[in-house]
């Protein structure tokens, strides 16, 4: 079907986002082309059309020509997206051919709640900081709360490689360009390309085009997860960058802003990207890791804040300058879907061994207060102290590559070497088993 | 003649919509695009513009695309069989639908109007009635149901006949009542409401006073709430206030649960839907999702009916307590819905208050929380309506209007702390800075004094100086160092640490620990405050905390054993023998 096509070139107002004319017969959210730029409507008032412009408003004259599409921004999916690396609309930056496909509108409807089925496959990444405290499962939806300097595109990468997923699909927003060139030299170097497909906005591409980039990931992964019935991992990195570029929109259109110069959507427009991520009846599942970067590791900022509340869990890395190696922080990491998981697929003990050690760890950052307060340590102090030494280089640490079961064995040795059992303060039944 | 319309203007969900004759603000209206209606509602009139808030993406709407007004505001339609369905915040039946995904425009029927039901009389032909009065019942899920005059009939009716016991669909009549002009009426099963007014068909609400059991130590040991009482829970992500809500609505003892999930996860739904099918009630044995509706409105469905899904659950819930039921709402969270009225607010371009939330929010949630209420009913009977609500405070701030507008209302405060979760110490509801105003109510007590243990009340508030008590020692020590306090210091603290453990921290994943009877938390509650009372003898703040550990270790298998069993017995006797130990 050709969509029916009108040309206007009469534009009344330009702002440094959008542009608007008189036009009539133009649907909400329909897309536009302004002198060849890629535009959608954003306000319709009487004969009035806003279009926001993606890729910025510079050099569209008032007499530029305006053809509206009569359709919302879509992708063209199909088996021949595997192993190719799109820009923000969907168009491929590798110099290869224009995948065939299916077209289809990106931004689609949510999936009834009633339909879902509760996650329960444990994703295996072989980092205890991940698996032993914060096990992940498919159709889950996580981010790394992390700090620009954090390595957190790294373990993201070895995460995505080691996950057994089907496909996996990197959305890349404001991403530098060195960093594109890291996953995609990591990709190829696993000989994963082919069941890699990326969809990147870099630092050097207009900043509202980024707007575009989750969409077109989560359409790519609705594809292959419905139709295909394949297990999709969705990476979305950085979610910050993003939400500024709401910001941004949301400014020039005049919205009053609400908590840190955030749209007032903001939970909204997050939420309906995460909630993407879900496990369906026939077996396929889109499961979601994203990076927010924080500003001066502020979490009450409204992105990370917003985010927190959507996604079931966050993860955080941190160097601890005991062991000088980067970790993965059992105190504020946390996956909420782990309890489907712990202690069903993985060992019995694996609850309860997860919480004692953890309660340990915090005994022992007491420790360190007294001590760094000039306070006599006690036995017990010094022993948990130890404790968490071991514990952060042989289980916490991003670099520990061991089986769940393994994880587990290495948490009761060390409880066994510090502690006694009415210390740890776990079930009879498990002491009598597991205590070494 | 219906009103009409026409689309003028689009922003978002905000459409402005020209109208060729009278409209009510809140009035529903269905706009055409492309072939399918789309329900909205009246949310501003100014002269000939309606500005309608549109429940559905508004992708592909033109100007110039028609409207209808329907004459009504959003209603809910009531009746036997909403038990164990699960409705979107319109109260579309979800499991009607088709297909994986939602379809726009897509509405189905609330009810079932072919299933045939036991109907038995209860008003006789010549009664006199008015509204909420009851004409019958019907057996819904081993609740009686009762068919009552629709709330909507204003007036003394007189029966002029009621159907005979026999099977009955909701549509079949089943009672003729007459008005006072000498008109007659026929009533069937159904009716309907709007749910943005409050269901008054009562005599009187008096200050509720019967605990509501939880089998959460946390709330009722130490902050009560009451049948009809309000309470919420406040606490930044992270902190279990999903999981606290869910320890709830499965164990209450309430004989009707509805949960609306307001603009939350749709994977906490997908847990409700998975498992309550298959869990007992642990009051009745029965299935938990029989007692049980659902109202999903989960964070990527439309924000505008997120904003209705919490009234249709209310409305839902006045509707049981009509007919003299215990009604336990749960929503979470009441922050999503400040937040739709938030995005919406921002489209009207009103000028905003704090945090750009609407000036009126104040007044909304406290008219929202008063529907809530334990009720006489016209015919001597009772209900309730307990409503507990969970707010995500942005940033874990509690000075956010959101959660400062619901203090000034609840009753009960639960606050979720950030650092109770972080040293893992669940449910992480902060024992010192929580609060059952319940507590302090005359009613309460006496029921308490009657019901439990005249002396209950006064246990639990030693338990709360404890705790307090203990909370400031433990910042001295921070201070001063262990061997700067006397030893007598370590022992008070250990003993609030006692409470902590044993009494406040609950393992909601444990089949044992996580649903704790009134008679055993009576129980328990003895034996520590016996404990905290005794004097104990050390040497040394370090033998202090051995021994503390320890007891608290033979306590803690205790809390994970089936009360009074074999089990339960033999660490109660360790816990006898290591008590001599150290006692002066």
């Amino acid at each position: 079907m050709k969509a029916f096509q009108k040309i206007f070139t009469k534009i009344t107002q330009i702002t440094k986002a959008t542009c608007s004319l008189k036009a009539t017969g133009v649907g909400y959210d329909e897309l536009a082309s302004v002198d060849g730029k890629l535009a959608q409507v954003v306000k319709i008032m009487g004969d009035e059309v806003t279009l926001q412009v993606f890729s910025g408003t510079e050099g569209i004259r008032t007499n530029a020509e305006v053809v509206f599409m009569g359709k919302a921004p879509a992708l063209k999916v199909g088996d021949q997206l595997a192993g190719r690396f799109f820009n923000a609309y969907g168009e491929p930056i590798d110099g290869g051919p224009v995948p065939e496909g299916i077209e289809t509108e990106i931004g689609g409807p949510s999936v009834n709640p009633v339909r879902r089925e509760q996650p329960s496959e444990l994703i295996a990444t072989g980092i205890a900081g991940i698996d032993l405290n914060n096990t992940l499962v498919t159709g889950q939806k996580i981010p790394f709360f992390a700090d620009p300097d954090q390595p957190f595109n790294q373990v993201m990468a070895m995460v995505a490689l080691r996950a057994q997923s089907d496909k996996i699909i990197l959305g890349g927003m404001g991403m530098t360009n060195d960093d594109y060139l890291f996953f995609k030299n990591t990709f190829s170097n696993a000989g994963a390309l082919d069941r890699i497909v990326s969809f990147i906005n870099t630092t050097e591409d207009p900043s509202v085009e980024r707007i575009l980039v989750p969409d077109m990931a989560l359409t790519a992964a609705e594809y292959f997860a419905v139709q295909k019935n394949e297990k999709v991992l969705v990476l979305l990195t950085d979610m910050t960058n993003y939400a500024d570029a709401l910001a941004i929109v949301s400014n020039r259109m005049d919205q009053i802003p609400s908590k840190d110069s955030m749209p007032g959507s903001i939970y909204s427009d997050l939420a309906k990207i995460y909630e993407k991520a879900v496990q369906f009846p026939d077996g396929g599942s889109i499961t979601i890791i994203a990076v927010t970067t924080l500003s001066g590791g502020d979490i009450t900022h409204a992105v990370p804040d917003n985010t927190g509340y959507i996604t079931e869990g966050q993860l955080y890395l941190r160097r601890d300058s005991d062991i000088g190696k980067v970790i993965v922080d059992p105190f504020r990491s946390l996956s909420r879907l782990k309890q489907l998981v712990t202690g069903k697929k993985t060992r019995e003990d694996h609850p309860q061994v997860m919480n004692a050690a953890v309660r340990l760890y915090a005994d022992a950052a007491n420790a360190k207060t007294k001590l760094e307060n000039g306070f006599d340590l006690t036995d017990y102090d010094n022993r948990t102290l130890a404790f968490a030494k071991d514990y952060s280089d042989k289980l916490l640490a991003i670099d520990v590559n061991l089986d769940t079961t393994d994880m587990l064995n290495v948490a009761w040795n060390l409880f066994g070497e510090y502690f006694s059992p009415a210390e740890v303060n776990i079930k009879q039944e498990l002491v009598d088993k597991y205590w070494k | 003649m219906a009103t009409k319309g026409t689309v003028r203007g689009i922003v978002s969900n905000l459409v402005t919509v020209e109208v060729d004759g009278p409209v009510s603000q809140n009035e529903i209206c269905y706009i055409s695009v492309d072939g399918v209606k789309l329900m909205s509602e009246v949310i501003k009139v100014i002269g000939k513009n309606a500005f309608v808030q549109v429940f559905e993406s508004t992708r592909g709407m033109r100007v110039g695309d028609k409207a209808e007004f329907e004459g009504h505001m959003l209603e809910v339609t009531l009746g036997p069989g909403m038990l164990s369905r699960n409705y979107d915040g319109l109260q579309n039946d979800l499991d009607k639908m088709d297909g994986v995904f939602l379809k726009r425009g897509n509405y189905t029927y609330a009810l079932d109007n072919d299933k045939k039901w036991n109907f038995k009389p209860i008003a006789r032909a010549g009664d006199k009635v008015i509204a909420g009065d009851w004409l019958g019942e019907v057996d819904e899920n081993f609740q009686p149901h009762k068919i009552m005059v629709p709330f909507v009939f204003k007036g003394t009716y007189t029966v002029k006949s009621v159907a005979a016991e026999g099977e009955y669909t909701i549509v079949d009549d089943i009672a003729v009542l007459t008005n006072e002009q000498g008109e007659d009426i026929k009533v069937n099963m159904i009716q309907k409401w709007p749910v943005k007014k409050a269901v008054t068909c009562y005599k009187e609400k008096p200050r509720p006073f019967k605990l509501l059991e939880t089998g959460v130590r946390t709330m009722d040991t130490l902050n009560p709430i009451v049948e009809g009482g309000t309470g919420f829970i406040p606490g930044p992500f992270g902190t279990g206030k999903t999981v606290l809500q869910h320890a709830i609505s499965k164990q209450a003892e309430a004989d009707i649960v509805i949960i609306a999930a307001c603009g939350e996860r749709a994977n906490e739904v997908v847990e409700i839907f998975a498992e309550f099918p298959h869990l007992t009630d642990p009051h009745t044995g029965r299935k938990l999702m029989e007692r049980t509706i659902i109202i999903a409105n989960t964070s990527n469905m439309p924000v505008a009916a997120r904003e209705a899904s919490v009234y249709t659950a209310m409305t839902l819930s006045e509707y049981y307590r009509s007919m003299g039921l215990k009604v336990l709402l749960m929503a979470d969270s009441t922050s999503r819905w400040a937040q739709a009225l938030r995005e919406m607010s921002n489209r009207l371009e009103e000028l905003p208050g704090p945090d750009a939330f609407p000036m009126d929010l104040s007044a909304i949630i406290a008219n929202f929380y008063a529907r809530a209420g334990y009720v006489e009913l016209n015919n001597g009977k009772s209900g309730s309506v307990t409503f507990i609500g969970t707010v995500s405070p942005a940033g874990g701030n509690l000075k956010e209007p959101v959660t400062e507008n619901t203090k000034k209302v609840a009753r009960c405060f639960y606050a979720l702390e950030q650092d109770r979760a972080d040293k893992k110490r669940y449910p992480a509801v902060n024992p010192i800075d929580s609060y059952s105003k319940y507590l302090e109510y005359p009613e309460f007590q006496e029921y308490i004094a009657k019901h439990i243990s005249p002396t209950w009340i006064d246990k639990v508030n030693e338990c709360k100086t404890r705790m307090l008590r203990g909370k400031e020692i433990s910042e001295q020590i921070n201070i001063l160092g262990d061997d700067g306090v006397p030893v007598e210091y370590h022992e008070t603290f250990w003993k609030s640490e006692l409470i902590d453990f044993v009494i406040l921290q609950q393992d909601a994943f444990d089949d044992v620990d996580s649903v704790t009877s009134l008679e055993r938390q009576e129980y328990m509650l003895d034996k520590i405050v016996d404990i905290c009372n005794k004097d104990f003898h050390f040497e040394n703040f370090n033998d202090v905390s051995d021994y503390f550990k320890k007891m608290i270790n033979i306590l803690k298998q205790m809390n994970y054993s089936e009360f009074k069993s074999d089990k339960f017995n033999r660490f109660n006797e360790e816990l006898d023998g290591h008590i001599k130990l150290s006692i002066k």
